[in-house]
């Protein structure tokens, strides 16, 4: 640079103009990606809202579809509502207990280089692609014995248990050693210390990772696919029962040829995405509450 | 002796003291969930093979670069070749789509957006990444096909149709459709974590440069990703995993078809979109295990994928001396 710098002072000025150019061309195209970013996000959810909007009513979610309807009465997804709430719910019950487990293992009781190892395990579990998880479901559960929400449901707590135990670490890790002294310290027992003491600071931070794992398995579509798919058209609460549910309903949906059908896709996917866009946004908000909280300490 | 030391002290049992029986239990709950997890993995590995077993029996390698997907019974023949090059067209190229996109917003994210603007944004690219592939693909199929059909592929056609690559009208399903789809769903991925690698960047650095006189482009191009380099590869790999495994959004948009060709706006097929398209049709032993074969080539490539992600993220946060967690 120096040596440019020499050369004369003309030389020197247009050589300063051009790395400017190229640091305005290159701030300009930053601002374009990012426009871009925000621009498809908009169109998606616009495009989502406007065509869902107007098939957005209670029959929805309290009327069951009619399969081939010559007539026009009011259709809904209520059997998809309700299977997604059974099949979800029951997710939530065997991934949260077991996520946090682990997280408690690996964060207050496993040698370094098991935390390692069982966390490199995590993250592959995280990266198996859900349609594979949908497979080995299918080959586990349902070769044999049929379809069944509670299939469905394992499918899903296998991509949610990553999810929650990251998120539980992450969070055990901020909670300050001093709390853990002053428990022992007391002569408070190890495991009272831990479930006492340790894990309610962290409460808010695991409800906020697993609300951000509901939203995510929520509109999986692939494992229910193998696991939960061959169903009817009544609403059925059963978990032993293969049952509807919104992805999958969408999914079938969408490769339909009739409009009225797209319409309810549309509409269904309206509420998948409301649902999704508040509660992420909602567990946001919850993460910054709670680290402002923990910081405050 | 540091509190650090206690603490650790603190958690060996305590000799000349009764074992608490709590404190066993605990252990041994949460040490057998950690084992559980290891377990489902080695579990899920055993079963896609195990699945897969008649097509890995009969075909054993051959199937991964045949071109073929015959169902027709006493014909049957089946290979991975046109799904393998339908995964590699549409993930590289969404791929190359997003990254300059990805790596445009994550800098614009940290280094350029005003103030007001940082946290409202960052909240947008992170929506992105949870709208539902099934959402995206209905759009895809509905809004992004047509308009593409008319706006663009009709046009590029009619204009440059004698290039091969533009040979076909297009059909709103195609390979187009479903690149500009993974592009969607990877952006967010990739974007977020480099915005979290730049944030990482040591400001020392970046104003050191600054105060040599660099522009910030040149601060970026010198510091920035040199020192964000290798984060941004194990994002990179991430997102392209992420890419290569989706079934549900591709099988919407891409068409479907069994064969190779150099027609950006023909269909075509992907490993995962083809499993998602066949599973429930799938009548004989054969053609189900070649279906879990597909799974078999994704499950291995997601595996190599992020444990060479996993690699570099060590690998680099011991370079930096890190010890936690390289992705925050």
């Amino acid at each position: 640079m120096s040596a440019q710098g020499l050369a004369g002072p003309g030389r020197h000025a247009d050589h300063l103009a051009r790395r400017r150019r190229v640091n305005r061309t290159m701030e300009i195209l930053a601002w374009v990606a990012a426009a871009i970013a925000i621009a498809i996000l908009v169109i998606v959810v616009y495009s989502v809202a406007r065509k869902g909007a107007s098939e957005l009513n209670l029959n929805l979610i309290t009327k069951d579809p009619i399969p081939f309807s010559l007539t026009n009465a009011p259709q809904g997804l209520a059997n998809a509502f309700a299977g997604t709430l059974v099949i979800v719910g029951f997710a939530i019950l065997m991934a949260l207990p077991v996520g946090i487990l682990v997280a408690i293992y690996l964060n207050e009781f496993a040698p370094a280089p098991i935390r390692n190892a069982v966390s490199m395990v995590l993250d592959i579990l995280n990266g198996v692609p859900a349609i594979v998880i949908g497979i080995f479901v299918y080959g586990l559960l349902v070769l044999g014995h049929g379809q069944s929400a509670l299939a469905g449901s394992f499918a899903l707590a296998c991509l949610m248990l990553p999810l929650v135990a990251r998120a539980t670490m992450e969070v055990l890790a901020l909670v300050p050693n001093a709390l853990r002294e002053a428990g022992l310290g007391l002569g408070i027992a190890r495991w009272r210390v831990t479930l006492s003491i340790v894990v309610p600071q962290t409460v808010g931070g695991i409800v906020t990772g697993t609300v951000l794992a509901v939203a995510r398995v929520a509109g999986e579509t692939a494992p229910l696919l193998f696991t939960s798919s061959l169903v009817g058209t009544q609403t059925d609460w059963s978990p032993f029962h293969a049952l509807q549910s919104i992805p999958v309903a969408i999914y079938e949906l969408s490769e339909s040829p009739d409009p009225a059908d797209h319409a309810r896709a549309w509409a269904a996917a309206l509420v998948l995405l409301i649902f999704i866009l508040f509660a992420s946004l909602g567990a946001r908000w919850l993460a910054t509450r709670s680290r402002a909280k923990m910081a405050a300490r | 002796m540091t509190s650090l030391d206690i603490a650790e002290n603190a958690r060996r049992p305590f000799t000349g003291r009764r074992v608490r029986f709590g404190d066993i239990a605990l252990q041994v709950v949460a040490g057998a969930a950690a084992a559980a997890v290891t377990v489902l993995v080695g579990l899920i590995i055993w079963k896609v093979i195990d699945q897969a077993r008649p097509a890995l029996s009969k075909y054993n390698v051959h199937f991964i670069f045949r071109v073929a997907w015959n169902p027709v019974l006493g014909r049957e023949l089946y290979g991975a070749g046109s799904f393998l090059f339908g995964t590699a067209i549409t993930s590289l190229l969404a791929l190359a789509l997003a990254t300059p996109l990805a790596l445009g917003v994550a800098l614009f994210l940290t280094e350029l957006s005003p103030r007001f603007l940082k946290a409202p944004v960052t909240a947008l690219v992170e929506t992105l990444a949870a709208v539902p592939s099934v959402v995206i693909g209905l759009w895809g199929i509905i809004v992004l096909g047509p308009a593409l059909r008319n706006h663009i592929e009709g046009p590029i056609h009619s204009a440059l149709g004698w290039i091969p690559l533009f040979g076909t009208p297009g059909a709103g399903a195609s390979l187009f459709t479903a690149i500009l789809v993974l592009t969607i769903m990877i952006l967010p991925i990739v974007s977020s974590i480099s915005r979290e690698l730049i944030l990482g960047v040591p400001h020392e650095l970046k104003e050191g440069a600054l105060a040599l006189g660099t522009t910030s482009w040149e601060m970026i191009k010198g510091v920035v990703f040199p020192y964000a380099r290798g984060g941004i590869t194990a994002a990179l790999i991430l997102g392209l995993g992420r890419a290569v495994g989706e079934a549900i959004a591709v099988s919407q948009v891409v068409g479907g078809g069994v064969f190779i060709h150099a027609n950006l706006f023909g269909t075509g097929d992907t490993l995962a979109s083809k499993i998602a398209e066949s599973y429930q049709g799938a009548t004989t032993k054969l053609q189900t295990g070649s279906l879990v074969y597909l799974g078999l080539i994704l499950l291995v490539f997601s595996l190599v994928a992020n444990v060479s992600a996993q690699v570099i993220v060590r690998r680099v946060a011991r370079k930096h001396g890190i010890t936690r967690g390289g992705r925050a």
